[in-house]
């Protein structure tokens, strides 16, 4: 594939694009390409929906009593 | 009483104050950074000692928060900290197989093990279970991990991933791009397992 190729630079944009990491002239480009690419828009909604389920699956809230705890080990000696 | 003593006593009536905030500031973020520290180590105990001596330190040195940063980051770079003190450092990163299928291929797997021409379906990847998230995640080089934990589950942007790692934004892109590729590797195999 050439670099030219708009489904290798997709490929290229998607991951900071999902990660709300490109400027905003970049991510109008990436989204004209989106709405052109019936497949880039596959792997793109892919991409989203896995790295959503990763999220909701893999972040475990703070057990209970642990703010306790910290709140504990407020007011100690500084250290210098 | 003297002059300067009132003085004295002032200044020390505002820093009790600044670091009572402080505190209570640090507190708010508590939770967000126990998701991280839970994903970094293998247990919640860890997780939860871990989590205790990041705020124990960093209410000892409340003083070299600079105010208006981003706090939650700096307590994400305490934790990190510590947890490479943990010993971490003797852990040999294992070797990497060459993963030539590039980032498609958990979606081209699964797509395929359900007789589908395309990964169309968003649902598929519930398929995968929890735990299989929880384990592939927590078998991830450390260096990788550390990087898709602070993004994907922390929301950090890259370049907080990268002062908190105290490595070059390049490195958290590169990390986080390989790191999630072997996550979707592992996931795949799990899945079809």
């Amino acid at each position: 594939m050439s670099a030219d190729d708009p489904c290798e630079k997709c490929e290229q944009m998607l991951q900071p694009f999902l990660d709300r990491e490109l400027s905003p002239v970049e991510v109008v480009e990436a989204e004209e390409h989106l709405n052109a690419c019936e497949y880039c828009r596959r792997r793109y909604r892919f991409e989203e929906s896995l790295r959503r389920y990763v999220r909701l699956t893999a972040s475990e809230r703070m057990p209970p009593g642990l703010l306790d705890k910290i709140n504990q080990l407020r007011g100690q000696p500084e250290s210098v | 009483m003297g002059e300067a003593e009132a003085e004295g006593g002032r200044r020390a009536a505002t820093e009790a104050r600044d670091r009572l905030r402080f505190e209570e500031d640090a507190l708010e973020f508590a939770d967000q950074v126990y998701r991280v520290a839970r994903r970094l180590v293998s247990s919640r105990e860890e997780a939860e000692d871990l989590v205790q001596d990041t705020y124990a330190r960093a209410f000892r040195s409340w003083r070299s928060f600079t105010p208006g940063t981003n706090m939650r980051a700096w307590l994400l770079r305490i934790l990190t900290n510590l947890n490479l003190d943990r010993g971490r450092k003797v852990q040999r990163t294992p070797d990497l197989e060459p993963l030539e299928e590039g980032d498609y291929y958990l979606a081209n797997k699964l797509a395929a093990s359900d007789g589908e021409q395309v990964l169309e379906h968003e649902r598929v990847v519930e398929r995968l279970s929890q735990d299989g998230i929880v384990s592939a995640l927590s078998e991830l080089p450390h260096d990788f991990r550390d990087v898709v934990v602070l993004v994907d589950i922390g929301e950090f942007s890259y370049a907080d991933a990268a002062q908190i790692l105290d490595v070059p934004i390049g490195t958290v892109m590169s990390r986080l791009h390989r790191g999630r590729r072997i996550l979707k590797h592992k996931l795949a195999d799990e899945s079809l397992s």
